[in-house]
This record gives structure tokens, C-alpha cells and sequence, in this order.
């Protein structure tokens, strides 16, 4: 763990889930959630060590390129065609606690909107030197970057004329297992953002521009790298202000 | 007016999609890279425990399996304990990881961990919960993670007094978290909708 503090793991229970600011499971307008949505309420569970522990990795488990998408799949000597940009930003709780240690992985489409997968059939061609995935672990002080190609839009089967905005899928480990989030992010400015089924199914547009990344002109690379500045909020846990055992037991 | 608790908001979750495998199983993807997969192997040679397999599908609302579904678990080792740093209690089985991640295969929607199974661990009450394996699913559809317990049909007795189970209002429903064993596999089919719906959790 990168947390050299000698403090103690925290090991309060998270911050219950506003399960009004994210999206619902069941969202119609896209349409693989309709047989895809649980249609009992969930159970609640104030959160127990099953919950509040979860997985940390170690920077051990880096390559010197995990977080270089334009070189990460490149033959030696080449790099992936398209914008290139840097992506960077931090990791927080609800709290404003920067989070030490998250493992974020990433993915996407290359500049013309293809994915490497053997289910994508769309017509644009294949980048032979992008793959398309990348990881990193964030600082002590919970920030992350990593440098990607911009992707492009690409259309799929949902509407006759649906498109996805330009997005890079991220996954984030925070330090306990309810803290586990896949979201994506958005560019700032993509007139597609507002037209998506999935960016959508979110029903609050404050919810919605905390997924959107603004142009970081301060921390762009002159005649190399534009930049995207990504802030990633994770559940906020309770201080354990005073240790309790329920009355009656 | 008062201060402000200055709180900030949780990123809003989106859907895994179904290209889920290229950022996390890149090699089942067929792109190599990274060495391994991340989470493809929870043990080792020298792991404590009783070994298990844990195995099931992920189904719609429809009766399909999904075949671009993720699973992963998160689970406490042989004695109870997780390899955590939130964990302070004691330390767990270095040779246990206790997380694993598995996507349902392609042909017929079937995930697998080769796990051990594990100890029992405190509610917040100090009663000991019933052996459990938590689970967490994404897929394409998916808006938001999908949190559930797996547990274990021959621990009946565990199970009796758990404090999550005891907690399910429709009796019937219990079953859906309870996967039956045969010989060292347990199968556990998670329903996402209708009928035999899993029950899923708010935690």
C-alpha cells in the first residue's frame, strides 16, 4: 500500500448510496437494462467487514507502460494514431479525503471509435499499434494520470441511429469492497453527451457534469499532449467517533 | 443559515458495457498487455483451507445466461480473517488473496473461482455471520454494480442464525443466496430477474 502514514486503516462503515443520483436499474430508453434489472428492492446491510475490507494492490503489479495507452500495445519505435492527450486527476472520498492506493483501470475505442474485441463488427478499422487498456495506482495524496489517444464516437445497436460520445471507461478499487465503482468519462464540450440513452439514464445533470472532464490547458504539453483533468468521488465512510454495539445485544 | 458539512457527491455509476474484458481481462480478451489477468487466481500451493470450486451463471430477466457478464468476490480466508489493511483483527493467509475476478465464458455464461472456503466473521453486533462469499456483478445493461452473499447449503446450522438471512422478510427468497454442493463444487446461478430474482444488496 502506498500510504506511508502510520495511522490506523479507517474501518467505519460507508456513507449510505444515493441511490437517487445514480441511475436506476431498470432505464427502457436503454434497452439491454429492461431484462437486465432486478425488480425487487434491494436488501439493505449497514456495512459489515465483508464489506468495508476489500482488495489493495501494490504498485508491484505495474509495468513501466500500464498507464502509456499510446505505447502499451505500439510495435517498438511506433505509438497509436489520433489525439494525443493526457488524462489525470484524483481520487477522493465523499469526505474530500484524498484515497492512497485505488486501482484504476481504464479502457476504450481508438480515434476512429473501434474497440479491440472479437464482439465489435463496426467498420472502422483496427489501430494495429492501440489496444486500448491501461491502469494505474494513485500517489499519497490520491492522484492518478495516464496518456491515451482521444477516443472517437461510435454508433450501436440501441436506437436505428444511437452513437456513444467520445468516453474511457474506468474502473476504480477505493479500500473497502462497497466502494466499487465502473463509470466513464466524458469530454467537456461533446455535444453527443446530451443525446446518449446510457450518459441519460442518470436522471440528475449535476450527476451527469461530474462525469464530464474539462480541457486542463495549464497542464497541457506544448507541440506533444492536450489535457483532461478526471476527479473520481468514492463513498465516504463514518469516523468512528465512538465504538458501538447495538443496544440489546 | 449554518455552516456547511462541505460533503461532496459519489461519482455517478455507468454500465461496464460489453467490451468490460479489454480494461479488466485484457488476456481473455486477447490482448496481451499485461502477464496475467488480474484476480484470475485467488491460491497457491501453500494456501490453508479447504479447497472449493465456485461456479454459476448470471441470468435475465429473459432465462439467458449472460455471456459478457464480470463476477468478482471478495471473501475473509480459512480462519475468518481478510486481506485487508482494514482488517485488524489479525493477519490473514498470505497465500490466499481472497479477491478474484472472472468473466462468464462466451459459449454458455459460466464463471468459476478456484477458492477455499471460508471462516465465519462478525456482524457489527459481535454474532458470528454464517460462512459467506460476497459477490459483485457488471455487465452490459448493467447501470450499477450489483452487490450479493453466497452462501453455503451445507452449513444449515450456520446459516440458521445468520443476522443478513434472518433479515430476509420473504422466507422463500432465502434460497436464491444458498448454493448447493457437489462433491467440492458449489453451484451458485444468479438471477437478476423474476421468478427466482437473487436478492440483492444495499450496503
Amino acid at each position: 500500500m502506498s500510504d506511508l502514514s502510520n495511522k490506523k486503516p479507517e474501518t467505519g462503515a460507508f456513507f449510505q448510496r444515493d441511490r437517487a443520483w445514480h441511475a436506476p436499474a431498470l432505464t427502457p430508453g436503454y434497452k439491454t437494462s429492461v431484462l437486465r434489472s432486478p425488480q425487487k428492492a434491494l436488501l439493505s446491510l449497514d456495512g459489515t467487514i465483508s464489506e468495508i475490507t476489500g482488495p489493495v494492490f501494490g504498485h508491484s503489479i505495474l509495468g513501466e507502460l500500464d498507464n502509456d495507452l499510446i505505447h502499451n500495445f505500439a510495435r517498438p519505435g511506433e505509438s497509436a494514431i489520433g489525439e494525443r492527450i493526457i488524462v489525470h486527476g484524483r481520487v477522493l472520498d465523499e469526505r474530500g479525503k484524498p484515497l492512497p492506493g485505488a486501482l484504476l483501470e481504464f479502457w476504450q475505442a481508438n480515434a476512429g471509435g473501434r474497440y479491440r474485441h472479437r464482439k465489435e463488427t463496426y467498420l472502422a478499422p483496427l489501430d494495429p499499434n492501440f489496444g486500448g487498456c491501461g491502469r494505474a495506482i494513485t500517489d499519497a495524496d490520491g492522484t492518478y494520470r495516464f496518456r491515451t489517444i482521444k477516443p472517437g464516437p461510435y454508433p450501436w445497436p440501441n436506437g436505428v441511429n444511437d452513437w456513444r460520445p467520445a468516453h474511457i471507461h474506468f474502473s476504480i478499487f477505493g479500500h473497502g469492497f462497497a466502494q466499487r465503482l465502473i463509470t466513464q468519462m466524458y469530454f467537456e464540450g461533446d455535444p453527443m453527451i446530451w443525446k446518449c440513452p446510457i450518459v441519460t439514464t442518470i436522471p440528475d445533470r449535476r450527476a451527469i457534469e461530474q462525469l464530464i472532464a474539462p480541457l486542463d490547458w495549464a497542464n497541457t504539453i506544448p507541440m506533444d499532449a492536450r489535457a483532461y483533468k478526471f476527479d473520481i468521488v468514492l463513498r465516504g465512510r463514518r469516523s468512528t467517533l465512538f465504538e458501538n454495539r447495538l443496544e440489546g445485544n | 443559515m449554518v455552516q456547511e458539512l462541505g460533503y461532496r457527491k459519489e461519482s455517478p455509476s455507468q454500465t461496464a458495457g460489453p467490451y468490460v474484458h479489454i480494461g479488466c481481462t485484457p488476456n481473455f480478451a486477447g490482448i496481451a498487455v499485461y502477464e496475467t489477468d488480474l484476480g484470475s487466481s485467488m491460491v497457491n500451493d501453500k494456501t490453508l483451507g479447504e479447497r472449493i470450486t465456485v461456479r454459476g451463471r448470471v441470468i435475465d430477466g429473459g432465462g439467458t445466461p449472460l455471456k459478457d457478464a464480470l463476477v468478482e468476490i471478495w471473501q475473509a480466508d480459512a480462519s475468518g480473517l481478510y486481506n485487508s489493511p482494514s482488517e485488524l483483527r489479525g493477519a490473514a493467509d498470505p497465500n490466499f488473496t481472497g479477491w478474484g475476478r472472472c468473466p462468464t465464458s462466451a459459449d454458455e455464461g459460466v464463471f468459476t473461482f478456484e477458492t477455499v472456503k471460508p471462516g465465519r466473521v462478525p456482524y457489527k453486533d459481535g454474532r458470528r455471520m454464517a460462512p459467506h462469499i460476497t459477490f459483485w456483478i457488471v455487465a452490459r445493461g448493467i447501470n450499477i454494480g450489483l452487490h450479493t452473499r453466497m452462501y453455503f447449503a451445507d452449513e444449515a446450522e450456520a446459516n440458521a442464525e445468520d443476522p443478513l438471512l434472518a433479515r430476509i422478510e420473504h422466507r422463500h427468497r432465502v434460497a436464491t443466496l444458498v448454493a448447493p454442493r457437489k462433491g467440492s463444487i458449489y453451484t451458485f446461478d444468479i438471477h437478476l430477474q423474476g421468478e427466482k430474482e437473487t436478492v440483492f444488496l444495499d450496503i
